[in-house]
């Protein structure tokens, strides 16, 4: 099991109250695993993701235990984190076509960053070119700077140097989000190559595009406002989804073959609700067409298939 | 490259043909008679004045149609002649501008040089820390909001005449002619302390707020938090962000290298300091346009030279400029 997180909690500090956008959040991702995180902007996924690696004001940590490779992460601590940030946990940040410094050149900013890591830079330059082949990169960026790359090469750059250090758990946060759908296309297809290649165990792609999770993640977790509501293999979520947004959503995506001229897309009617003081319960209840009593107490995620967790009362009941 | 050094060149030539013309206009909008002031302190006899005011405005070449000064400036310009000084009359422009520049070199080069290197020192350090934050930069603000004049006069006040340590006017004591001794040069050096002190404080105040403010805007940035993000250790963040947020602060030097011959007016005028700053408030009480005109040439030389010099800094201290410039010529 390369990442185990148990009950995290982390809440936006603003000056009206603690916006919670990340509550009690359980669940594993295994060795080699490409788990495909989705939901809706503001849902919480893009602080799931940032919290295990950079978690600093206004996020704050609330609670809940984070093991990567069985070892406890420090996420709470900014120092703390820095001997895992890289060489365990990595990210390839969202806003990919700015994470290098424009005035310096490439290969002497991966330099500096690698001897600030205590890691020789020219014990890794051969496999630093390896790896630039890749990904159809030329040597020459080595000598180049920022500016000089076009977006989709600044995105592959720093994947490569994201990956440097094979890290035990790669965050892609929103990679594909900025590219034209071939590029996405490409991108994504190396991203399952790096994994194959092992430069890194297993990645955590976050996007609210579920079509890129079908065709690369080996399983894909939903999140609604902040709560997990289902984490299922890639075919068993598109095919048969448990939980009613999850159900929903992937009922609400357009299908091959369908005119839809013809039949409106349905959409989810009603809109997530404010965290900054969330509802009671289950915090779908409110645009949930099977919602009951119950649902006024949070679910808890359970397995109610094997590797097919859900947070619904009515699955529970239904299954029980 | 060369395209484009011939395009900043002729944007140059054309801002310093415009600059020089409005120079030219500027003193002559001035309502009142040059001469007739000059006269009037002559305290003549009324047609002794009138003979002498026919002479005086041939002499200064103002008894020609507007149009035609205009092109006898510029012929003058270019074969290096300002004009005579009315005020100083007859020394010649050149010559009176060419007193007063050390003193200006002497004051202004250390005070800007100083306050930017503490300035930015300071402000980046300032950026560190809640603490220093919190006390520092409300006094960098008090500072750079201080009127030059009003901090001059105060300074003046307190430790020229309170504590009785310093001089408050001229460069050098009155008692004293310039040759090259210990006591001379002690005196000197008292006379250049309080200008040279009000100067520094309220440009190290505007370095540190502005290197502060630039300092927090790149450990912002994006590139700074993937470092933070991939472990890296704080001191290589803030050096990146750092060497990038000197970048503006280096135009701001140059400009305020720019204007160097131009003074510090206020100052000089507090301290009776004998530099251009003083000399132009003299030129303009007296109408004296000619010294007028050369005060304002020194200083839109000045600008333009430090701007171009600042074109060629960034070509070699910012990529960015220099890829710009490349797709340009491109």
């Amino acid at each position: 099991m390369s990442l185990q997180v148990e009950h995290l909690t982390v809440y936006y500090q603003t000056l009206r109250g603690d916006v919670q956008a990340l509550e009690d959040a359980t669940f594993t991702i295994e060795d080699g695993e490409i788990m495909g995180l989705a939901g809706e902007s503001g849902c919480g996924k893009t602080t799931l993701g940032h919290s295990l690696i950079r978690l600093v004001p206004p996020m704050r940590y609330v609670r809940g235990k984070v093991k990567i490779d069985s070892e406890e992460l420090p996420i709470w601590g900014m120092e703390e984190m820095n001997p895992f940030r890289f060489k365990k946990i990595s990210i390839i940040p969202q806003y990919a076509m700015n994470a290098m410094n424009p005035t310096r050149k490439i290969g002497k900013m991966t330099e500096e960053l690698l001897e600030s890591r205590k890691v020789s830079f020219s014990d890794t330059l051969p496999e630093l070119k390896r790896r630039l082949d890749m990904v159809e990169l030329t040597h020459d960026v080595m000598n180049m700077y920022p500016i000089e790359l076009s977006g989709g090469m600044k995105q592959r750059m720093v994947m490569v140097l994201s990956t440097l250090m094979d890290p035990t758990l790669l965050i892609a946060d929103e990679i594909t989000s900025a590219l034209d759908v071939s590029t996405q296309k490409a991108v994504a297809e190396m991203l399952v190559e790096f994994r194959n290649r092992e430069c890194c165990n297993s990645v955590m792609l976050i996007t609210h595009d579920l079509s890129i999770l079908y065709q690369i993640a080996d399983t894909i977790m939903v999140m609604y406002a902040g709560q997990l509501s289902e984490k299922a293999a890639t075919h068993t979520m598109i095919h048969s989804p448990r939980h009613p947004y999850t159900k929903l959503l992937i009922s609400s995506l357009p299908k091959v073959g369908v005119k839809y001229a013809e039949k409106r897309l349905k959409g989810i009617p009603g809109s997530p609700p404010l965290l900054l003081d969330p509802p009671i319960g289950c915090r779908f209840r409110e645009r949930c067409p099977v919602a009951f009593d119950k649902c006024l107490d949070v679910p808890p995620f359970l397995e109610i298939e094997k590797d097919h967790l859900v947070a619904c009362w009515k699955e529970f009941e239904r299954d029980a | 490259m060369r395209r484009y050094f011939s395009r900043k060149l002729l944007i140059y030539i054309l801002t310093f043909f415009l600059a020089v013309t409005i120079d030219w206009l500027i003193p002559r909008f001035m309502p009142g008679d040059p001469v007739q002031n000059m006269l009037s302190r002559a305290m003549l006899r009324a047609d002794a004045a009138e003979v002498m005011y026919g002479y005086y405005t041939k002499a200064f070449g103002l008894d020609v149609p507007i149009g035609q000064q205009y092109l006898n400036f510029w012929n003058a310009l270019f074969h290096g002649d300002l004009g005579t000084s009315v005020y100083m009359f007859p020394t010649p422009v050149t010559k009176v501008l060419l007193r007063a520049v050390p003193y200006d070199i002497f004051l202004l080069i250390p005070s800007i040089l100083l306050s930017w290197y503490a300035g930015n020192k300071f402000g980046a350090y300032a950026a560190r820390s809640k603490w220093l934050d919190n006390t520092v930069s409300p006094l960098g603000y008090v500072l750079t909001a201080t009127p030059y004049m009003w901090l001059g006069i105060l300074l003046a006040w307190f430790f020229g005449i309170v504590l009785g340590k310093f001089p408050i006017a001229g460069a050098y004591s009155f008692n004293l002619v310039p040759h090259l001794s210990w006591m001379f040069i002690w005196d000197v050096l008292k006379h250049w302390f309080l200008p040279f002190a009000s100067l520094f404080l309220v440009g190290f105040g505007g370095q540190a707020i502005g290197m502060r403010n630039m300092i927090i805007y790149e450990l912002e940035a994006d590139y700074s938090h993937y470092l933070e993000a991939l472990g890296a250790p704080r001191s290589l963040v803030r050096k990146y962000a750092f060497r990038n947020a000197v970048l503006p602060q280096i135009t701001g030097l140059a400009l305020s290298l720019g204007v160097i011959v131009a003074g510090a007016l206020v100052t000089e005028v507090v301290f009776s300091y004998p530099g251009i700053g003083y000399l132009l408030l003299a030129a303009i009480q007296n109408q004296d346009y000619f010294l007028i005109q050369g005060c304002f040439l020194f200083i839109i030389i000045g600008v333009l030279f430090a701007n171009f010099v600042i074109d060629i800094v960034y070509l070699l201290i910012d990529p960015r400029t220099r890829t710009g410039m490349m797709g340009e010529t491109a």
